[in-house]
């Protein structure tokens, strides 16, 4: 038995942002595509489409992955943070203020994408060096800041767990 | 955007080689989808079914097998073996290039399986497995059989899969003995131009006070030929030399690497350029080996590369 037939739609049951959601999506819709113009959900970008500049990263049970070539069905069962989700109302997320204070954005299309990369390194490492701040962001891609003052907004952001 | 297709998610291998007899062409084995789903938005494969090998049992673990192989499951990702204790402990230098595959987000998504079964000609994994001795484990309708990774990959993107087969694991063979080794990769793309990956074994010289000696070296270069290959000449020059003073030795086995290696000109760079950085970074990587033998680790900082 196929799990899922041709163009047929399956309802997934996804956190996104922490909010459960139940979303119909054929087996070959893209996340990116579920995220943007199923959810309006504009933040994840779809820019080079082949996982090489992260303007499309989300985080999927908060691991980084490039949602333009991740299937929407991988998230069943999974939680999904956007960009969207990161700021605590009217509340800035950490990383978000470290940002704004560093001058970390011009003109923006690579941001979400940075931001959530940093919310998932940090996760994993409360306290990363330059290097490592670095070798996480390989793959992300900016062609305005380059890139200090992105790293100097992640370890400012990260220098309260110091 | 991708053309729709048939999702099937087999629970057993022999379910979903019976799934692959029955659809044949129209089917495509799918894990991650790092390397597939590229293809399938490009229009270059337009498979109506994947079958999905991510649930079957012992694809997405790593172990070791009788033989105390280091057997890594098909759909094991590049973090898993990032962050894999059995890894590090048994074949460590395949821990820390696992760190420096692609980029975290291919990482926590693509798999060792995919990896090889597609063979990519720009990719670190057969390169660097070639010097464990590795054998791909391919599961048929009529059973499992081992094929030795040099025998698997064929060419660019051509491996010796039959299209009824599925990868289910690739199996490393720790290295004996007193080793220390370094890979090394250069590229100004995602993919790499070049990589290399230098084991130096280690055996105490004839007389007491001459120092370690190369017992045994392997060398693999991946990236410049159409597949990934040893230097049986470089290894052989290295064999005998002392670790204390490789210079020599290191230089001589780089330039038999670059004499032994068939690039050709593309976007990477011209054939004569990447033979030039065959014999630079075939030296590198083994006078990295060679401090690390001696207990340093060296400052090995050059310019789009990175040394693991």
């Amino acid at each position: 038995m196929p799990w899922s037939r041709e163009g047929d739609p399956v309802t997934l049951h996804v956190v996104v942002n922490g909010r459960a959601r139940e979303l119909e999506a054929a087996p070959h819709a893209l996340l990116l595509d579920v995220l943007r113009d199923g959810l309006e959900l504009k933040g994840a970008k779809r820019s080079c489409d082949t996982q090489v500049c992260g303007a499309c990263t989300v985080l999927v049970d908060g691991l980084a992955v490039s949602a333009c070539t991740y299937l929407a069905i991988e998230a069943e069962g999974r939680s999904v943070l956007t960009v969207e989700g990161l700021a605590d109302g009217e509340s800035l997320h950490p990383l978000q203020r470290a940002f704004v204070e560093a001058g970390a954005v011009q003109c923006g299309f690579c941001t979400s994408g940075m931001l959530l990369t940093a919310r998932a390194m940090l996760a994993e490492n409360a306290q990363p060096t330059r290097e490592d701040v670095l070798h996480y962001l390989r793959g992300s891609l900016c062609r305005c800041t380059g890139y200090r003052k992105i790293v100097d907004a992640i370890l400012t952001a990260a220098e309260p767990a110091r | 955007m991708l053309r729709p297709f048939t999702l099937h998610r087999p629970e057993t291998a022999e379910e979903a080689c019976a799934l692959l007899v029955e659809l044949g062409e129209d089917a495509a084995v799918y894990a991650g989808g790092t390397e597939l789903l590229l293809l399938m938005k490009l229009g270059m494969l337009r498979p109506r079914h994947l079958v999905d090998v991510k649930r079957i049992p012992g694809f997405s673990t790593i172990s070791l097998d009788e033989g105390a192989r280091l057997t890594i499951g098909a759909a094991v990702t590049h973090r898993t073996v990032e962050q894999s204790a059995l890894v590090r402990a048994r074949c460590p230098l395949v821990g820390t290039v696992a760190r420096h595959v692609a980029n975290v987000r291919v990482r926590n998504v693509g798999t060792v399986g995919g990896n090889l079964a597609f063979a990519d000609p720009h990719s670190d994994l057969a390169t660097l497995f070639l010097t464990f001795d590795a054998s791909v484990e391919l599961q048929s309708p009529h059973g499992r059989r081992e094929l030795p990774l040099d025998d698997f990959v064929l060419g660019p993107w051509e491996t010796a899969r039959t299209s009824n087969e599925v990868v289910a694991s690739v199996k490393l063979t720790p290295w004996p003995g007193e080793t220390h080794a370094a890979y090394a990769k250069f590229g100004v793309h995602e993919r790499p131009t070049l990589a290399i990956a230098a084991m130096l074994r280690l055996a105490p010289g004839r007389s007491g006070h001459d120092g370690d000696r190369v017992a045994e070296a392997r060398i693999a270069i991946g990236c410049v030929n159409p597949r990934p290959m040893r230097i049986a000449g470089a290894e052989a020059r290295l064999t005998g030399a002392p670790v204390a003073d490789l210079e020599s030795a290191a230089r001589e086995a780089s330039d038999i690497a670059a004499a032994g290696v068939d690039p050709a000109d593309d976007l990477y760079g011209s054939a004569d350029y990447k033979r030039e950085m065959v014999s630079v970074f075939v030296r590198r990587a083994l006078l990295v080996a060679a401090a690390r033998a001696r207990g340093t680790e060296p400052v090995a900082r050059f310019p789009h590369a990175v040394v693991a």
